[in-house]
């Protein structure tokens, strides 16, 4: 039961943000086998309907295929890995902006700040 | 066909109606929380799909049956109460389950025992409270059954032993079985669960997913129940 789940998120969105982690950090490498539904859901100690809606949204968004009998597999797009990595990024940087926003620092604050960091 | 149907039920003890006009539908594969206030009707609930009490009023349907004989064989039911008989050890109860119930797996009862370092002869009356309950879950769980009943499964014992408890549930899943769990414990039991029902004063409120609560609140169950049944 390590996974800690967010209260105002369904539990299955935040598995797939999860997993997609995995992928685009190189954890789960492109092409690499993932454990069946149960093992997953015993890992993250969710409900096993809940796991296979996650890989099901995954497979959806192309991050993610399952051969009938092997299993599923992380895709070996590198280029959709790639998209799904800018899109993770933008959304860190959404929010960053908007914390920052709230201590009421605009654009060129935050970047002056941030060169001044370096 | 669903494993669990309650058509128009209602349950009556005198003067008290302890469950009215209650229609629901339970699918195999699901592990549902079952969920109410102190005296909402829970217990009520899951005595009548025992065949431990009968409708006043209504059908409750176990795999397409009336609760009885047939229906036992496939339903494994955990008590809110203590009910084994205290001079037997882990291992009589065992030889017991196994004469009782033709779906009972010895050896992952024995497995689970081993597990939480519970010695298989010890008796009954010499467990401790949180030992005896731990004794009940795993006889309970070692059946294969298609219908499980567990009425307040984690309430008396540790965290620990209700992490254990809630792995066990995910592992045992099974496609073809359905798990009701009644507790006032949402918080420990909500990511194992599918689906939740909300019971009020013998009333259905609500049968839904626990993601579609989170979806359409943006709350956990948990605290969608405290909002729901504040005092």
């Amino acid at each position: 039961m390590e996974w800690v789940f967010r209260n105002d998120l369904p539990i299955y969105s935040q598995l797939v943000d999860r997993i997609k982690l995995g992928i685009v950090s190189g954890a789960l490498p492109p092409g690499a086998r993932l454990a069946s539904v149960r093992e997953m859901a015993t890992e993250a100690g969710v409900n096993p309907n809940t796991m296979q809606r996650a890989l099901q949204e995954l497979e959806r968004a192309g991050l993610v295929f399952s051969q009938r009998t092997a299993g599923r597999f992380v895709t070996e797009d590198e280029k959709a890995i790639d998209d799904c990595k800018r899109t993770l990024a933008k959304g860190q940087i959404e929010s960053f902006l908007e914390a920052m926003g709230e201590l009421g620092y605009d654009r060129e604050g935050i970047i002056a700040l941030l060169k001044e960091d370096e | 066909m669903a494993i669990l149907e309650c058509i128009g039920l209602s349950k009556r003890f005198g003067k008290v109606q302890a469950l009215e006009e209650i229609n629901l539908k339970v699918e195999p594969g699901r592990v549902i929380g079952l969920l109410g206030p102190n005296g909402s009707g829970k217990t009520t609930l899951i005595k009548l799909a025992n065949g431990l009490l009968t409708p006043s009023q209504g059908e409750i349907l176990i795999d397409g049956m009336a609760p009885g004989r047939e229906s036992k064989a496939i339903v494994s039911y955990l008590s809110d109460k203590e009910y084994l008989p205290d001079w037997m050890s882990a291992r009589q109860l065992m030889d017991f389950f196994e004469d009782f119930y033709e779906d009972f797996d010895r050896a992952r009862a024995e497995e689970m025992l081993r597990h939480l370092g519970i010695d298989e002869t010890m008796r009954i009356k010499q467990m401790s409270k949180g030992t005896r309950e731990k004794v009940q879950l795993i006889l309970v769980m070692s059946r294969q059954a298609k219908l499980y009943l567990l009425d307040e499964p984690i309430g008396g014992v540790d965290p620990a032993t209700r992490d254990y408890i809630l792995d066990t549930i995910i592992r045992n899943y099974n496609p073809s079985a359905a798990v009701i769990i009644s507790t006032h414990l949402i918080a420990d039991v909500e990511q194992v669960l599918d689906e939740v029902i909300f019971i009020q004063n013998g009333h259905l409120l609500l049968q839904t997913t626990v993601d579609e609560i989170r979806e359409e609140q943006g709350k956990s169950v948990d605290q969608y129940f405290r909002e729901v049944f504040k005092c």
